[in-house]
């Protein structure tokens, strides 16, 4: 069933989302087989072995962390946030696509997303991991942090400040992170009964069984899911909006020039879904090469995925915009001087113009049609949008703290081994987590797949036929 | 579609009810963890309140202030003058028992301390973290008995804390001294007990001592540095 | 590291046990890898790479998690003695310091102290403020000595020919060698001192001299009584409050030596003015290096070294001095100066000051006293008097002697009494050399050093604070020395062991100080009172015999006829001056010292070759890249720091540094120029070649940014402008300040106390004294080079100087910032545990048990004044250290944000003592430890709500201004503006 099968020309009719010739057992043999399969791609092991001994060394550089304290990572005075926090935001503007896609898609009844939602479902609950690590261990005294920053009656009768944003943060991430996870769950409950039945082995049987929560597909197990995935999806909606931009306030609501501005929450949030759609596009396109899954993940839907990221982007650079006019219109001196070192006195001006050229430049090959549809080359732009992503917060957070108020006190920052060993490390428990998720869980949604199947709409019938081998 | 309808049950039906129940068992699980924590925090075992601790000489307080009426400064000497209040100097045991119980088995490390010029190793009883500044000098001035924090040392045989010493206990005072303010002749004074219209005295006290509002008393820095 | 050495010393050393055991045995073994690796450890308490594992690392991890148990708020309390005494000192309340005037001998001079005790332990040092020549105020070596104290590697046991000895067995020694001496008058008797003033030490060696008349007395010191060019038969003493117009030739009076203190005192006291009209002085200063007597000049010409002598004679004649002289040529691009100095001198006769430098040839001294006699200003605003240390008028032409003496085998018996000559002694004498070709060696002093290792005899010296004695300070007021603590490593005073060789043995330095005061001051209570006092007012000293070196002046002897010096070398030009942190080595194992902030540089952990801008383009060379000096024949090697307002051509070298022996901190750090040292030129010598090698070396400055960015931190107005209109030239440097409404949060009520602090940036001369005194008081860890290279200085007050003008010509500015205690606090808003607050008082509370580290107070604070324990940098290892820290302050552990709040211990205090009597807090009953320590009293801190309370006055000035005011931050510490009193003749602006 090759792909290049796929209607070319002419696009007033709507697309279908699926290759033509997909039924419901062709799909749910084919999902159901990648994980009961007796023999495991080669590229899994490639991949999950590199990320697993990513993973150990992130975990010594932790250990590293905890016992020596954070000053062997290169933060200092003035530059007291530094790649642990860039990461931080990094990972959560990432965490952003997945819950977009299942909840804002789903409330604008985008039948595309369905094939892509779980897998991004996954990689946000995976991301808002590894973003959780740094908040915590990079604090000086992460075993006391843990817990004074909730609000429990204690012995001190003393309350976290509510006026900071950290605490803000608190909530902001564990509430979108529940809920990620609950909407998640929820939604592969029907197919982890597929799996349920499908499983050979009686204990994998019993532990997809207990997973599935005795679903039976009834009428009313099916009333309630709707309802249920409906009310998850509103619920998390606004969270989409609300956690980066809290997340945004930790530097909005600071007065160091290049920090203090009111730009910040849309331009965060538009940043992430930017992010977000780059890192489930850089996930997906090895993934349905490696499993096959081309007639699912069809060109459709790389190339809307390519859409909106452009869009965000385009969105992104108006906020570059912004701040630099905000900087020059404000009449401040600190700030304008801000705006100097950031793109053309300071040290540190290159990482100003390498973001704009990740973020800005590269990103609108995804004007044309031929390059959206080219593979390859929307990879290459994603990866240049993760990294872009990743400039953006590094620019905004070092390169505004090592200039500030005082010349007396500027000084250079130059991160160390550990500071890349924990980054890095991220990035291979990111991995091994979304590999080891597609080998044992449904990573694409069967059931909702199905949906898009011609049996399943009368209408589609025409282009069923249409595509008849 | 009814798939299971199709093949044999993997569960029994008492799956349902072990499923509502585990769910159950966890909330209450948490619940339990919680109340355990919170417990464990201001429990005797953390704050060591009401415990006796190993003394080189069995010291009896209830014998030499409620027995014989010996005032707190007669040893605690710097407790008007200092933030501490004063361990006494085997030289102040000798004054009397030099003359008493002279050969009495109990007071030899006293009289070998004395003679070897060895200081005696007491271990400390009320102990603050490191981080908390107390100061005897003010709070005696102040108007608060000796008592009101150490209890009845009167009646305490062997010396215990007789307080949690818990940051919510020093704060409740902080908060709210006319609670417990004492005229200042009745601060040494073991056998004082509360009037009825403790409040009221409290609160004319507070005036009189001209003690700060809550807002400085509760300033970190006056026990903090 | 070479085992078998150590099995060898450790024979020596059984009677350690322990750690004590195991520092030995690493400190023994004195191969080339253990100096790294000791330069690497103390220092890098934090160094988290080069930190080797193992022990070290082990006891870090422990003093962790016992810091976690002590400052973690949740554990369980650890079990905690309590020792009494068995007898208890009358005077002593537990819990409460008690103050006893001591000084601190220095080169010679006594410095007045009044030490802090705690339970037995000294912990700081403050001025003693009855002394006039302290008058409260200290300088850094002062703040830092009592770290000396409890330095770990200070020798502890006698060694006597590599073995360990008892004093008995010492004494045996010495009698046998002294009887052998008697015989021969002592012929082949030399005793080496450091520059003596204290005439009890003088008696007993005059003692010695006269019954052993063949004997010699040599003193050496390398900073202090070492001349080039002669000595004069006198010796200045000024009165910079009568001066209006000071000229300084290469003197740093603001910077170094023994009237340092008093002379910011009263030079202070002429720039701190009170209202745009008063006059303030002028000072001009020519000198080679800038210091920061230069950086607080209004006119300030960079000429080298050697040409200040030519500058001297202009000056002297243009304003007439009789003979000779008239018309002499300044040195080029003087003359304008020259001029205009003459002619501010002569309009400002008996008001005016020439100073001429103390390492500058007789000749210019001379004419500097020629010229302040022309104008009458000799007697008025100096007096010139016999040299207040006598012994030695000539401290290089003593050491040369003695080093032929030894050369020449005369020496038998030689004792050489604190002072490490063979590290310090001009480097053709060959010192080590010599000392070999003497028949018994004795050293005396605090550490095992290079010295004690060529010596037969080694006796563990007391420190001043463990010692009985007497000094003279700057201006001749006898000056006493009581111990504040029994020798802790059981150390011996210099008069004990001179008691010793007299003959006189079993006598305690106590009772040979007091027998020797008995007569002249007759009874016990005036004893006491001296006692009391630190000094014996009216300088009555015992006349004492003349010693033999010690020219007997008359009190004010006529200046001999100026004779020029030797005329200029071309080529590079090396001048030598004193560290102004670590001296000329001997704090070089102060971990204090050697993390202060050079003034100017902020260069920490190191020496450098200082050149000017112009040089380094000549040389092509810039920061951190090595040099090779060579001068007749010896090399150095030395990394640059392009210091501007450097002369040209010169290049400036600070001593001290490049130790092998002293101990773990000093060992390996910096390089070290005293071979580069000759007898003929100790302080400059000109026709040096320089080459560059090529390779280049790390240095870390705690600022790299010196240029103000047009921010004006701080405020520069001319005299001028500020008396036409005070307010606005002030007000103009600075964007304008939002009104008090423009703000979401209520503003808070300060009912009661509301602290504040004013800083006079016109007297500030940046000499970091303030600086060292935050360390002692507040428990300031020293975190070592690496960690300040990374910018995590942990000084709670820095002392930030600023350039301005030409690269060639600058002027530079001070100004010392610490916490600003903001009304508006932006790290008190964002902290998310509440770990820094706002008291009631205006207070930004910082509390350490609370903080968990994010930094975010940090990031948000716009004076960076927040410090962040980023390692465990507070040693929880050393065991000596301990004994010197504050027991009022938290000793701060690993993963805390600490900083500035203004000594609040010390408000508590006050605030306690207030209220038990039953009274208000009086002005003045708090002063901060950067305050009492200031000898320019350019810091005043009280109660903003007293309006009659000096610092509510301070501020009313019409050049008083905030930091960053237009954040609306609200600083409760201000700056009063600097007012330049330029000469209109001068002045380009």
């Amino acid at each position: 069933m090759a792909q290049q099968g796929f209607p070319e020309g002419d696009f007033r009719a709507p697309v279908p989302v699926l290759t033509p010739g997909q039924g419901y057992t062709s799909i749910t043999d084919k999902l159901t087989s990648i994980v009961f399969t007796s023999h495991t791609p080669m590229a899994w092991f490639g991949f999950v072995a590199v990320g697993f001994t990513l993973v150990m060394g992130l975990m010594v550089s932790l250990t590293y962390v905890v016992l020596k304290g954070i000053g062997v990572w290169g933060n200092n005075i003035p530059v007291g946030w530094a790649f642990p926090i860039i990461n931080f935001v990094w990972w959560i503007g990432i965490g952003h696509a997945g819950t977009l896609i299942s909840a804002i898609l789903l409330l604008f009844k985008q039948d595309w997303r369905m094939s892509i939602s779980r897998s991004a479902e996954a990689m946000t609950i995976f991301a808002v991991i590894c973003a959780a690590i740094f908040p915590i261990f990079h604090t000086g005294r992460p075993w006391l942090a843990i817990y004074w920053l909730l609000p429990y009656p204690n012995t001190m009768t003393i309350w976290p400040n509510f006026r900071s944003p950290l605490i803000w943060d608190v909530f902001a991430v564990s509430t979108y992170a529940t809920v990620s996870i609950v909407f998640w769950f929820t939604g592969m409950i029907p197919d982890l009964a597929t799996f349920r039945d499908r499983a050979g082995h009686p204990v994998m049987k019993k532990i997809y069984g207990v997973l599935s929560l005795g679903w039976r597909g009834s009428a009313r197990h099916w009333y309630r899911y709707e309802n249920a995935s409906l009310l998850l999806a509103g619920l998390s909606a606004p969270l989409v909006l609300s956690v980066h931009t809290v997340v945004s306030f930790d530097f909005a609501v600071a007065i160091l020039p290049g920090w203090h501005a009111t730009i910040f929450p849309p331009y965060f949030v538009a940043g992430a879904v930017y992010a977000g759609f780059a890192m489930v596009l850089t996930l997906l396109i090895p993934l349905r090469k490696i499993y096959g899954l081309e007639n699912i993940i069809t060109m459709h839907h790389i190339e809307n995925m390519a859409k909106v990221m452009l869009v965000t982007g385009l969105i992104v650079v108006y906020g570059y915009g912004c701040e630099a006019f905000f900087g020059w219109y404000s009449g401040s001196g600190y700030e304008r001087f801000m705006l100097m070192n950031r793109m053309w006195k300071g040290p540190m001006a290159w990482s100003y113009w390498a973001l704009l050229v990740c973020n800005f430049i590269v990103p609108q090959l995804m004007w044309s049609k031929r390059f959206r549809r080219r593979l390859p080359v929307v990879f290459l732009v994603c990866m240049f949008v993760n990294v872009g992503m990743w400039l953006e917060r590094f620019v905004i957070i070092v390169t505004s703290l090592h200039r500030d108020f005082l010349p007396s006190s500027w000084q250079m920052y130059h991160p160390t081994i550990w500071d890349i060993m924990t980054f890095v490390g991220t990035i291979g428990l990111f991995l091994t987590l979304m590999f080891l998720f597609v080998r044992v869980m449904p990573m694409i949604a069967i059931f909702e797949v199905k949906t898009l199947v011609p049996e399943s709409s009368p209408k589609a019938t025409a282009v069923g036929d249409g595509g008849a081998h | 579609m009814g798939a299971d309808s199709a093949m044999s049950q993997i569960f029994p039906k008492s799956a349902n009810a072990t499923a509502r129940m585990s769910l159950a068992g966890v909330l209450t699980l948490v619940l339990f963890l919680g109340w355990v924590v919170f417990t464990l925090m201001r429990s005797s075992w953390a704050t060591k309140q009401n415990e006796f601790v190993e003394q080189p000489i069995q010291f009896s307080h209830a014998h030499h202030v409620g027995g014989i009426g010996l005032d707190c400064r007669y040893c605690h000497t710097s407790v008007e003058k200092s933030s501490f209040a004063g361990i006494p100097p085997t030289k102040t045991c000798m004054n009397c028992h030099s003359q008493l119980w002279t050969n009495a088995q109990i007071l030899e490390p006293v009289r070998a301390s004395f003679r070897n010029d060895q200081p005696l190793n007491w271990t400390r009883v009320n102990d603050l973290p490191d981080f908390v500044y107390f100061n005897h000098q003010i709070h005696v001035k102040q108007g608060v008995g000796c008592a009101t924090c150490h209890g009845p040392v009167d009646k305490m045989p062997l010396m215990y804390q007789a307080k949690p010493l818990l940051m919510e206990w020093c704060l409740d005072c902080h908060r709210a001294p006319e609670k417990y303010l004492r005229p200042r002749s009745e601060v040494f004074n073991m056998a004082y007990v509360a009037p009825d219209n403790q409040l009221e005295l409290g609160t004319q006290l507070k005036a009189e001592y001209k003690i700060a509002d809550p807002k400085h008393m509760t300033s970190c820095s006056v026990c903090h540095r | 590291m070479d085992f078998e050495s150590i099995r060898k010393r450790l024979a020596g050393d059984g009677n350690l046990t322990g750690k004590a055991y195991w520092r030995s045995l690493e400190e023994l073994a004195d191969s080339k890898e253990f100096g790294d690796y000791m330069h690497r450890e103390f220092p890098s308490q934090a160094s988290e790479f080069s930190d080797p594992a193992g022990r070290r690392t082990f006891l870090k991890l422990m003093g962790a998690s016992l810091a976690l148990a002590g400052v973690g708020a949740c554990t369980r309390q650890p079990v905690e003695k309590l020792v009494p005494y068995v007898r208890q000192p009358e005077e002593l309340i537990p819990g409460r310091p008690l103050f006893y005037a001591t000084a601190m001998p220095l080169g010679g001079y006594a410095y007045p102290l009044l030490a802090e005790n705690h339970m037995g332990r000294p912990t700081k040092l403050e001025g003693n403020p009855e002394h006039p020549a302290s008058l409260g105020g200290t300088d850094v070596f002062g703040q830092a000595s009592v770290l000396n104290l409890y330095d770990p590697d200070r020798s502890r046991v006698i060694k006597g020919h590599g073995e360990i000895k008892t004093w008995s067995g010492f004494i045996a020694a010495m009698q046998g060698a002294m009887s052998a001496q008697r015989a021969v008058n002592g012929a082949g008797l030399r005793i080496l001192t450091e520059p003596v003033s204290s005439p009890s030490i003088v008696a007993q060696i005059t003692e010695l001299t006269q019954s052993l008349p063949d004997a010699k007395w040599h003193q050496w010191d390398p900073v202090f009584g070492t001349v080039q060019g002669g000595a004069t038969s006198f010796a200045p003493i000024y009165d910079f409050k009568a001066a209006d117009v000071v000229v300084s030739l290469d003197e740093d009076f603001l910077g170094h030596g023994a009237g340092q203190v008093r002379y910011s005192k009263d030079f202070g006291s002429r720039r701190r003015i009170g209202t745009p009209n008063d006059e303030q002085n002028r000072l001009y200063v020519a000198e080679a290096i800038p210091t920061i007597t230069g950086a607080k000049a209004e006119h300030r010409i960079a000429v080298r070294a050697q040409d200040i002598h030519a500058v001297a004679a202009a000056i002297a004649g243009a304003v007439g001095v009789s003979g000779s002289m008239a018309g002499a040529e300044a040195a080029a691009g003087a003359e304008e100066f020259v001029k205009a100095a003459a002619a501010d001198l002569l309009a400002h006769r008996g008001r005016s000051l020439v100073v001429a430098g103390e390492r500058q040839p007789a000749a210019v001294k001379e004419l500097a006293r020629a010229i302040n006699d022309a104008l009458g200003n000799s007697g008025t605003t100096v007096k010139y008097v016999a040299p207040v240390v006598a012994s030695p008028a000539d401290g290089v032409a003593s050491i040369t002697s003695l080093v032929s003496d030894m050369n020449a085998g005369k020496v038998d018996l030689l004792v050489i009494f604190d002072g490490n000559p063979v590290y310090t002694a001009p480097a053709d004498l060959n010192f080590a050399e010599a000392l070999g070709k003497v028949g018994l060696r004795v050293h005396v002093g605090m550490h095992f050093d290079d010295t004690a290792e060529l010596s037969h005899w080694h006796v563990p010296a007391a420190h001043y604070l463990e010692s009985w004695g007497d000094a003279k300070s700057f201006d001749g007021t006898v000056t006493l020395i009581q111990p504040l603590i029994a020798p802790i490593y059981d150390g011996k005073q210099t008069i004990e062991v001179l008691a010793a060789m007299n003959g006189n043995l079993g006598k305690t330095g106590s009772d040979l100080v007091k027998e020797f005061w008995a007569e002249s001051l007759g009874t016990e209570a005036a004893w006491r009172k001296a006692l009391h006092d630190g000094f014996i007012p009216n300088a009555n000293a015992p006349a004492a015999p003349a010693a033999p070196a010690a020219p007997n002046e008359p009190a004010n002897p006529a200046p001999a006829a100026p004779a020029a010096p030797a005329a200029p070398v071309d080529g590079y030009e090396v001048v030598f001056r004193p560290d102004p942190t670590v001296l000329d080595g001997r704090f070089g194992n102060n971990g204090w010292m050697q993390e202060l902030p050079k003034p100017l540089s902020k260069l920490t952990w190191n020496s450098v070759a200082y050149i000017g801008v112009a040089t380094a383009e000549k040389l092509g060379v810039q920061n951190e890249d090595v040099i090779e000096i060579a001068s007749n024949g010896r090399r150095v090697r030395v990394p640059v720091w392009i210091m501007p307002g450097t002369a040209t051509n010169t290049i400036g070298l600070h001593l001290g540094y490049g130790q092998t022996k002293l101990g773990r901190v000093a060992n390996g750090v910096g390089m070290n120029v005293y071979p580069l040292r000759t007898s003929m030129a100790p302080w400059f010598v000109g026709g040096a070649t320089v080459t560059k090698t090529g390779e280049t070396y790390m240095l870390a400055s705690t600022q790299t940014h010196f240029n103000m960015e047009g921010r004006n931190p701080v405020r520069v107005v001319t005299a001028e402008e500020y008396k036409h209109e005070p307010k606005e030239s002030v007000e103009k440097l600075g964007p304008e300040v939002p009104p008090r409404d423009m703000t979401l949060y209520q503003n808070f009520e300060y009912t009661g106390n509301k602290w504040g602090m004013a800083i006079d940036l016109n007297a500030c001369t940046g000499c970091g004294v303030c600086v060292v005194a935050c360390v002692a008081e507040n428990n300031i860890p020293v975190i070592g080079k690496e960690q300040i290279k990374k910018s995590r200085e942990m000084h709670w007050i820095r002392v930030d100087t600023y350039f301005e003008g030409s690269l060639d010509a600058p002027s530079m500015v001070h100004q010392p910032v610490t916490c600003q205690q903001c009304e508006n606090a932006p790290c008190e808003q964002v902290c998310p545990v509440g770990a820094t607050v706002h008291s009631d008082e205006g207070l930004n509370d910082m509390v350490y048990n609370r903080c968990v580290g994010t930094r975010y107070c940090s990031n948000n604070c716009p004076y960076k004044v927040r410090r962040f324990n980023f390692l465990l940098y507070s040693d929880f290892a050393t065991e000596e250290i301990k004994a010197q820290r504050n027991p009022d302050v938290t000793v701060r552990s690993r993963g805390v944000m600490e900083k500035c709040t203004y000594c609040v211990q010390r408000i508590s205090h006050a605030r306690i003592d207030a209220k038990t009597e039953g009274r208000d807090i009086r002005d003045g009953d708090i002063v901060t430890a950067c305050q009492q320590a200031c000898p320019s009293d350019a810091i005043m801190f009280g109660n903003l709500n007293d309006p009659d309370s000096k610092v509510s006055k301070l501020k009313e000035q019409e050049r008083n201004y905030g930091l960053l005011e237009d954040l609306n931050t609200r600083p409760r510490t201000s700056y009063l503006a600097v007012v330049r009193n330029a000469n209109p003749a001068l002045d380009k602006a």
